[in-house]
């Protein structure tokens, strides 16, 4: 390789630049709508909303310049030290951080707020890319296993304590960068698995079922443990002369599937809290009370159900304003897009949201660096659960959990980390002739 | 280059999947299930009606009959109302007791406890100035503008008609109407509803979660103005209608005076009749139900489109044309004043048509009625009459007496004249012949006329055999003459058997023992025509039909006072003050004027034997 002085935008890839400039202006342009109103139209009014995000902006921007200016190396170099940091800062926030509703996820200092759970995301995955990359760590064996689980686990736990689940529920985005890396798929089919029998039991155990010849009501939830040990059996019997050991398959299926339906109560009625159980409930429909617990979710619906085709046309939504729908500029600020731009505009916005996280795996795949490449994974992998959370939650589809949609929401830390995230890898995209492992 | 490589599939495939299913929901909840912009719709946006204000009617001399005032109703928004909310004093801003407050509260919510309802309708301009000061201390309260009726003078009540709210009967029938909506309910109001009512207007608020008006939506691109409804020229004469109204006072009858060349109902008086005002606003519902049930009068009967009475001898000019047209008589045909059958009166014994109608000949006009009825076409008697009360009835139709005018009011009766099928019915087929029906030649039996066909009567000889449709409204806003008005109806007689009659008719009034002196100007030649409608126990109705002048007639007049006696008596001087009055816009009578405003027919007189 010639070291002739190059450009610091040699290779860089402009398409996930693009990308990123037009989701932060698409972000900003709907931070301003929900704001708007008559008496304040500045652009530029620091004292609102949308004043503050376009110098958040500003400030990404130099951040990303900056990030193109230090050594590539630096990252691999520093991964643990930033991580040590991070975590740091995760206990620190515990210890000293400013109470906000209810959570201690804020320090506040001189009017200007930092989140370390924002930052923790970043930090992780440097490490987790870090360890990965060692020369002989292998993923199939229990203790890197181990390291992995604890690495991901520690912010996870942390940020819970806080308490913010939605964020700890974040991590769950690297099950996508280990599967990538080789540890085994199934992990996926159980969670998957895991999810909808906990959604099925909490219907079932609604209802009892009288047993025919004893008289006996039994509780729904052991009907269905009755119908999985009976399918679970039934299946064995077809499919036990294929292979010896098949039945160790078996009974940790069966035993990972009864656990899951015996530990609903439990999960339910001492982890969850009581907003976390009606956000459950009322999303799967056991409860419907679009005033009182279901009144986020409802409004949201409503704001972007009611935009249409079209969408209402930018600054004239109504639901959007005045307050209908609630964290209209963070959380919720897809009902804005919803509202004003239509189907047409939704459906832009997940594409462009696609297409990003798309092209972002394709960049980690052609990495030669295997540091490089986990950490795309992981870029990509948090946009992505980011990504489908916070839209699912506005659309209906998943819980209400209150975690900022990429680029878009309000939130100067939320902006800066995901920025620093995201440049951080089109940094080490670009330097990848050089970035060896 | 890597085994795990071809994973990157997996998790290709999976966000697709997400992207996919996202977009389908997206789909669904924003093009296919409409619910959500309806929700939106009611959360949001607040749709305010403004309403239009009524067409005004003028008179036909540019002077204004119905206007339009101010009115407000109190609107209340139950959810906002004050928790503590001090109901002693509000009640007392209202001037309404604490019951009536909780009762309407009650009735408000009931409706709704987020939209706006009337908690008070039809609150007048001046206390409302009193009520508005206070308003801002009561929270959910607020005025909605309306507009109430306003007469220029307390005349025409039964002609004009009211005003109330749309019934859940109007709203079920047409769409147009909403709770809350005015319409027209009875008279020209409710005839011309359709032009007077206008358009609803609406403007369209932003409001936010905390239900504050937020500025308009869409820079009030949804937004419409109201459209006031059509003003309306009628053909009345506001102070002729006034002065009719006048003399009618302590009376029951009615007066219609219609001008001959154009069909213009220049008045009509229908007594006893009610103060328009009382129908308007808060007072309407307790004073309407105090007017239809609790007055023995029926002020609300409009005696002179709707009462039915036998003509009497006027008819007989009606008999007298179709015997000429039918040639039965000519000009020099006498018959015998033959008073076995049928009485007579005054000494005339042999007289031709004009001596028939001037001494209003009893068996001259029963003669002339035998040849019609029952003319020799068929040898069989009965066959005979079933033939000529058709050809007669054809005639007698074509003056607009048994058939319904088409003027433009509800209520207008038919009047009634006796065809086969009637009679047949009655005394069975071949049960009657002109012996059994003869009462009919002299305007009895059957026969039955309103006030509004006598005048239009008036009209026909005035115009020697034709008449327009008598109307109220000229013009609807400025179009000016409505062609259906514009029309001639002929009746089935040639004009110049006319003029015998109208000489009949002006010597009446004008000659020296003519039945109708009363009725004589020294200025304008009247053509009149007593007549007296018989009661059995009470005095007789005093009927009088008149037009002025003789030639080019500018009103022709129909005149009834009930239980006052003989036609020339009291009905005949009315219509002259009325005539004079149109003609020459001042009265120059004074004594006449003065005994017809002192006479009072409401206290109950036995029958005196004082007669025709």
């Amino acid at each position: 390789m010639s070291r002739i002085k190059k450009s610091i935008f040699t290779n860089v890839d402009w398409p996930v630049v693009g990308m990123y400039l037009l989701l932060v202006l698409m972000g900003w342009l709907n931070i301003y709508a929900t704001l708007y109103n008559e008496d304040h139209t500045s652009l530029f009014d620091f004292s609102q909303r949308h004043g503050k995000q376009l110098m958040w902006i500003g400030i990404s921007i130099v951040v990303a310049l900056v990030i193109a200016l230090v050594d590539s190396r630096l990252f691999e170099t520093f991964a643990y030290v930033f991580y040590g940091i991070g975590m740091f800062f995760l206990i620190a926030v515990l210890v000293g951080g400013n109470e906000i509703k209810g959570a201690r996820s804020w320090f506040v200092i001189g009017g200007v707020s930092f989140q370390p759970s924002e930052t923790a995301k970043y930090v992780t995955a440097l490490a987790v890319a870090y360890y990965l990359s060692r020369p002989g760590v292998k993923i199939g064996n229990i203790k890197p296993k181990l390291i992995m689980f604890l690495m991901i686990a520690l912010p996870g736990i942390l940020i819970a304590l806080q308490p913010d689940p939605g964020s700890t529920l974040v991590y769950l985005a690297f099950i996508f960068v280990l599967y990538r890396e080789g540890m085994s798929g199934n992990i996926m089919i159980v969670g998957l698995v895991m999810v909808m029998l906990f959604i099925v039991t909490l219907f079932a155990k609604q209802s009892s079922v009288m047993m025919p010849f004893v008289d006996v009501e039994m509780n729904g939830k052991y009907v269905l443990i009755s119908f999985l040990v009976l399918i679970t059996g039934g299946l064995y019997l077809l499919l036990k002369n294929l292979n010896k050991n098949i039945w160790k398959a078996f009974a940790v299926g069966l035993l990972i599937m009864v656990g899951t339906v015996l530990s609903v109560d439990y999960v339910f009625d001492n982890i969850f809290k009581d907003r976390h159980r009606n956000r459950v409930n009322e999303l799967v429909g056991i409860i419907s009370d679009p005033r009182g617990t279901g009144y986020n979710q409802h409004q949201s619906k409503i704001a972007i159900g009611s935009g249409g085709f079209w969408g209402k046309g930018y600054l004239d939504g109504t639901q959007t304003k005045y307050n209908f729908v609630p964290e209209q500029s963070t959380d919720f600020i897809y009902c804005t897009v919803g509202e004003e731009w239509g189907f047409i505009g939704s459906s832009f916005v997940i594409i462009t949201f696609l297409t990003l996280i798309g092209r972002l795996i394709f960049l980690a795949e052609r990495q030669r660096s295997k540091f490089s490449r986990v950490y795309g994974y992981s870029v990509a992998s948090i946009l992505f659960v980011h990504f489908m959370i916070n839209i699912g939650m506005t659309i209906g589809l998943a819980p209400v959990i209150g975690i900022p949609l990429p680029f878009f929401s309000y939130g100067g830390t939320s902006l800066l980390s995901f920025s620093i995230l995201l440049f951080t890898f089109v940094k080490l995209d670009s330097d990848r002739k050089h970035l060896l492992s | 280059m890597d085994k795990f490589e071809n994973r990157k599939f997996v998790i290709y495939g999976i966000m697709v999947l997400i992207g996919l299913i996202f977009i389908g929901r997206l789909f669904y909840i924003q093009v296919i299930d409409d619910s959500y912009k309806l929700s939106a719709e009611n959360q949001a946006l607040v749709h305010t009606t403004l309403y239009p204000s009524r067409g005004v009617i003028y008179d036909r001399n540019g002077e204004v009959i119905v206007y339009n005032q101010a009115s407000y109703d109190l609107m209340v928004i139950p959810k906002q109302v004050d928790k503590d909310l001090d109901t002693l004093k509000f009640c007392g801003v209202l001037g309404i007791s604490k019951d009536d407050f909780i009762k309407k509260m009650e009735k408000c919510r009931r409706y709704s406890r987020y939209r706006a309802s009337a908690f008070e309708k039809q609150i007048t301009d001046e206390n409302w100035v009193s009520i508005s000061g206070k308003l801002f201390q009561y929270p959910g309260f607020f005025g909605q503008k309306r507009t109430l009726r306003k007469y220029a003078l307390p005349v025409a009540a039964q002609v004009l008609g009211f005003v109330g709210e749309a019934s859940r009967d109007n709203i079920n029938k047409d769409a147009f109407y909403r709770p809350g909506d005015y319409l027209g309910i009875s008279g020209l109001e409710t005839w011309y509803e359709k032009n007077l009512r206008g358009k609803r207007g609406v403007k369209v608020y932003k409001r936010d979660v905390h239900n504050r008006i937020m500025g308009s939506y869409r820079e009030g691109k949804l937004d419409t103005l109201p459209v006031a409804g059509e003003n309306l020229v009628s053909t009345l004469d506001l102070y002729l209608q006034e002065y009719g109204e006048k003399l009618m006072a302590n009376k029951r009858g009615s007066i219609v005076a219609i001008e001959p060349e154009s069909g213009e109902i220049l008045a009509l008086v229908s007594s006893p009749n009610y103060d328009p005002n009382m129908l308007v606003g808060r007072a309407r519902s307790k004073n309407y139900s105090a007017l239809a049930s609790n007055d023995s009068l029926n002020p609300l009967f409009n005696r002179a489109i709707n009462a039915v009475y036998r003509p009497g001898s006027i008819f007989k000019l009606v008999q007298g044309l179709i015997g000429l047209q039918t040639h039965v008589i000519n000009l020099n045909t006498r018959i015998l004043c033959k008073r076995s059958i049928i009485k007579c009166h005054g000494t005339h014994t042999n007289d031709n048509l004009f001596g028939a109608i001037q001494h209003s000949c009893n068996p001259y006009f029963r003669e002339v009625y035998r040849r019609l009825i029952q003319g020799g076409e068929f040898s069989n008697i009965y066959d005979d009459s079933r033939y000529g009360l058709g050809v007669w009835r054809d005639y007698v139709t074509s003056f607009g007496l048994g058939v319904r005018l088409p003027t433009d009011i509800s209520g207008v009766s038919k009047g009634f004249v006796p065809d086969v099928a009637f009679y047949n019915k009655w005394y069975g087929d071949g049960g009657w012949a002109f012996s059994t029906i003869y009462s009919n030649s002299i305007g009895e039996g059957e026969m039955g006329v309103t006030p509004l066909q006598m005048a239009n009567l008036a009209a026909i000889l005035g115009n020697r055999g034709y008449y327009y449709t008598p109307h109220f409204i000229k013009s609807i806003g400025d179009k000016g003459p409505r062609e259906e008005y514009l029309k001639r109806n002929y009746t089935h007689i040639d004009s110049s058997y006319f003029y015998v009659v109208i000489d009949a008719l002006a010597a009446v009034v004008n000659e020296t023992g003519g039945t109708a002196r009363r009725a004589r100007m020294d200025s304008i030649i009247i053509c009149g025509k007593t007549g007296t409608v018989q009661n059995p126990t009470t005095p007789d109705h005093s009927v009088f039909m008149a037009f002025a002048p003789k030639d080019n007639p500018k009103i022709a007049i129909a005149v009834y006072v009930e239980e006052a006696g003989f036609g020339g008596t009291w009905a005949a001087p009315i219509s002259s003050l009325m005539i004079e009055k149109y003609l020459t816009g001042e009265i120059k009578r004074p004594a006449k004027e003065q005994r017809i405003l002192d006479a009072n027919f409401l206290i109950p007189v036995k029958k005196s034997n004082e007669s025709h």
